[in-house]
């Protein structure tokens, strides 16, 4: 134990000997469990968005530059590859809004017992199907 | 210690105490200004989407001028400005989590912010000169 984190991983037991403290299961032990998963796919989420930012730079930009600009990012977002990006950013953006709200609801004390928790988890997901389906649905009949 | 006279005990100075900002040196104002710029973020986004879709297929004159309306312009530049700072602040936790190398971490957490404040500055500009 040469550092901190070193020494709060030795202890002595009952008897007096130094022993390693026992660790905490890790994240392979726990088996898969809605919580945990819609957790860790709000920041995947949200690093995602994150990326997806680059797209709405671009289209601002090119909207505020020339006709060629312009038609080089509308070009790319309509192609395949750009409406694939697209559909994940609609999917990203949805999911982490929900679950966003669920956060905040948590940080208002509000729905944070296991049963609510569980039940608003399957809420985000049903509704982040949902909502992107019917977004993109919308656009496609405006298109 | 005799029952019915509960204290604490603190090693804490009263100085730090009353500036309650703990070992990090700022409170909570990191989780706090996070959990503001989200809220903000919900009726900017839903209303983006919703604008979205009604530019769908127009022309690129017609995209300019709807962004060049100051009753559009504000809140896109409320928009850019509330999801880059909350784009940044939740980078910046994902980093501290991960990266364990002191100077790694230091020189990624720079260069993201970085990137994130002239990602800001580009639509910033852009959402401007549509302006004016």
């Amino acid at each position: 134990m040469k550092d901190a984190p070193g020494a709060s991983k030795v202890a002595r037991n009952s008897e007096g000997k130094l022993i390693e403290r026992p660790l905490s299961p890790h994240l392979q032990i726990y088996r898969p469990q809605i919580s945990s998963a819609l957790s860790i796919f709000h920041r995947i989420t949200g690093v995602g968005l994150g990326l997806g930012t680059l797209l709405l730079v671009w289209w601002l930009a090119a909207s505020a530059g020339s006709d060629a600009d312009y038609a080089a990012a509308a070009g790319f977002i309509g192609s395949p590859l750009g409406l694939l990006l697209l559909f994940g950013w609609t999917a990203a953006l949805v999911y982490h809004f929900l679950n966003g709200i669920r956060h905040l609801a948590w940080d208002a004390g509000w729905g944070f017992d296991l049963p609510t928790a569980h039940a608003s988890g399957r809420m985000v997901l049903v509704g982040t199907a949902a909502l992107t389906v019917l977004v993109w649905i919308i656009g496609l009949i405006v298109w | 210690m005799a029952v019915g006279n509960p204290h604490i005990t603190t090693m804490r100075s009263p100085l730090g105490r009353v500036r309650g900002l703990g070992s990090a040196k700022s409170g909570t104002a990191h989780w706090w200004a996070q959990r503001l710029t989200a809220l903000a973020l919900v009726p900017l986004a839903v209303w983006f989407v919703i604008s979205l879709l009604a530019l769908l297929g127009q022309p690129h004159e017609a995209v300019v001028h709807w962004i060049g309306r100051p009753l559009h312009a504000v809140p896109l530049l409320a928009l850019i400005a509330a999801l880059f700072h909350h784009l940044q602040l939740g980078l910046q936790v994902v980093i501290e989590d991960y990266i364990h190398g002191e100077a790694v971490r230091l020189a990624v957490l720079l260069v993201m912010r970085a990137g994130v404040i002239l990602l800001f500055l580009i639509a910033f500009v852009a959402i401007l000169k549509m302006s004016f």
